[in-house]
């Protein structure tokens, strides 16, 4: 029973890993499609500083919130991507050369 | 052009006495002005590279967060909040009641207590123009508030209203002493700004509340530049009115609140009357698109606090330090520690060479010099002037704004271009050398011709 127990808990454990670290994928190329040097270079770091701030959460409901409100991120970050390349303006003075 | 060893002689042999047929401070005066008529406004062309944007007290750019939350009341869900018979007002007041709870959250106080306005000077209107006039007719504000401020209190002077504008200190702080002696009895309202935006500075706006409410006297805040930027909590502080601006906090332009306390009850008179919504105070349509995006900036804003604040500071510090330890002379206007890092203002002793000139030589940074709305005159910024900044400190003076979307290789580019351009103008300017001989400029007579 102990050994079942530990064995769903690591199970549990791997899936969300592997789902916290796809997501972290899967946000980093979507901001970097947003053609506003502001918004992308924004929202690159913000991702990145709030997975690093929250590496060592262990409680997996708060786990849970944390991946859901991150999906419905993702799907913001698409939608205004989409939005940034139907109205792009000229590029910024400090972008070093043409993003996309 | 002169060169600097014959503009000297002719400056050395000028100060005191006699007339030389081309005195250089004029020549020097009407290159300025020159340069004034050459800031003018035109449209980047297609292929010009975007300056980059260093003015963020005056706006900031809309997070994509707000914009997503607007666009489904611009496209699909277009009711009338007011409407009670049907689904597209039921979905459009149950958004607006919403954002309404979100404004509220940020500043601590009860969704009822909320106003939606169009913006932080309709909101100072109802505060301060239109205020309730009973027996008490004194109103007391500063002399670095907002222009609307200062200028519904001169309309208030006309009234019949006396206004006492209250002096800073040389740090750009009110002095609580002076406050407290100033309230006479028939003083009705206290209005000061929380952090200004020209020098950010913070008022201590809690002492300040705690004062008024000891001795009875309404307080109004305008914290357009504070909502977002540092906690605020209305109870705490014993703030009875406050203007907020949706476009200061990555919201829409065209839309801001107003926080009205209803215990004890603040009796303001609606500036639009009409079909008594919004608590009787301002009616007409709310536009839901754009409460909504007030309210999502303001979670956004609640959520993001110490995040932005952290990145802003860090920020700042490195915008300043740089600044500062490759140029000499430069000064930081307002008090180093009761401040809002993100807000800076430096005065560059540049001498005879007005901001408009550093302006213009760093084109590709978007800055300015004073607030957006005095930007049409030409005279230095009244804050300036009521912080007891020198003449030529307060022409020479230019704002950095840092805000949520600052990153480090705009503050660095700032940084470089700044102090190529201020190297480069002082070493065109012939009384940079006097000063670097020890010659004290103020003691200089110039001639008129």
């Amino acid at each position: 029973m102990q050994r079942e127990k530990n064995y769903t808990e690591i199970n549990m454990a791997s899936c969300s890993r592997a789902q916290v670290i796809s997501l972290y994928r899967m946000l980093m190329k979507e901001s970097n499609k947003f053609t506003s040097y502001n918004y992308r270079t924004y929202t690159l770091r913000r991702v990145k500083d709030g997975f690093r701030e929250n590496l060592h959460v262990d409680n997996p409901k708060t786990l849970d919130n944390l991946i859901n409100q991150d999906r419905e991120n993702l799907a913001v970050i698409k939608r205004q991507v989409s939005i940034g390349h139907l109205y792009s303006a000229q590029r910024n003075v400090v972008e070093k050369e043409p993003h996309l | 052009m002169m060169n600097g060893t014959l503009s000297r002689k002719l400056l050395g042999s000028m100060c005191g006495i006699s007339s030389r047929r081309l005195s250089f401070a004029q020549s020097a005066v009407n290159a300025v002005q020159k340069q004034k008529e050459l800031i003018k406004s035109r449209e980047l062309e297609k292929d010009e590279l975007r300056p980059l944007y260093m003015d963020f007290q005056a706006t900031t750019p809309m997070d994509p967060r707000v914009l997503d939350a607007m666009l489904p009341y611009q496209v699909n869900y277009y009711g009338n909040p007011h409407s009670r018979t049907h689904a597209y007002g039921w979905e459009s007041e149950t958004a607006m009641e919403k954002a309404r709870k979100q404004v509220a959250d940020l500043i601590g106080a009860d969704p009822r207590e909320t106003v939606f306005t169009s913006g932080a000077t309709e909101s100072q209107q109802y505060c301060v123009a239109r205020f309730y006039k009973a027996k008490k007719t004194h109103i007391i504000t500063t002399q670095t508030e907002h222009k609307c401020v200062l200028d519904s209190c001169r309309i208030l002077e006309a009234e019949g209203f006396e206004v006492t504008y209250l002096p800073v200190k040389n740090n750009g702080l009110i002095d609580l002493k002076q406050l407290q002696e100033t309230i006479r009895p028939d003083t009705s309202l206290v209005s000061i700004m929380t952090v200004n935006n020209e020098i950010g500075v913070k008022q201590p706006i809690k002492e300040i509340g705690h004062l008024c409410r000891s001795k009875n006297v309404f307080f109004h805040t305008d914290a357009a530049q504070a909502v977002g930027k540092i906690p605020i909590n209305v109870n705490d502080w014993k703030v009875d009115l406050m203007s907020i601006s949706g476009h200061k906090i990555s919201g829409p332009k065209g839309v801001g609140a107003l926080y009205v306390r209803r215990r004890p009850r603040v009796r303001i008179e609606p500036l639009q009357n009409g079909g008594g919504q919004e608590r009787g105070l301002r009616s007409g349509t709310v536009p839901t698109p754009l409460v909504v995006g007030l309210g999502a900036a303001c979670e956004i804003a609640q959520q993001e606090l110490e995040y932005d604040h952290k990145c802003v500071t860090v920020l700042a510090n490195r915008l300043v330090q740089k600044i500062v330890s490759e140029i000499p002379d430069v000064v930081k206007n307002g008090d180093p520690d009761q401040r809002y890092p993100g807000k800076i203002r430096l005065s560059n002793c540049l001498f005879f060479l007005k901001w408009e000139s550093l302006l213009m030589a760093l084109k590709d940074v978007a800055l300015s010099s004073g607030s957006a709305c005095t930007s049409a005159s030409l005279e230095p910024s009244y804050v300036l002037r009521a912080i007891g900044a020198d003449e030529d400190l307060a022409h020479s003076s230019i704002r950095f704004g840092i805000g949520r979307f600052t990153t480090e290789e705009d503050v660095d580019y700032t940084v470089e271009k700044c102090i190529q351009q201020v190297k480069r103008l002082r070493e065109m300017s012939p009384l940079w050398e006097m000063v670097q001989e020890g010659i004290d400029l103020k003691s200089i007579k110039w001639t008129q011709h």
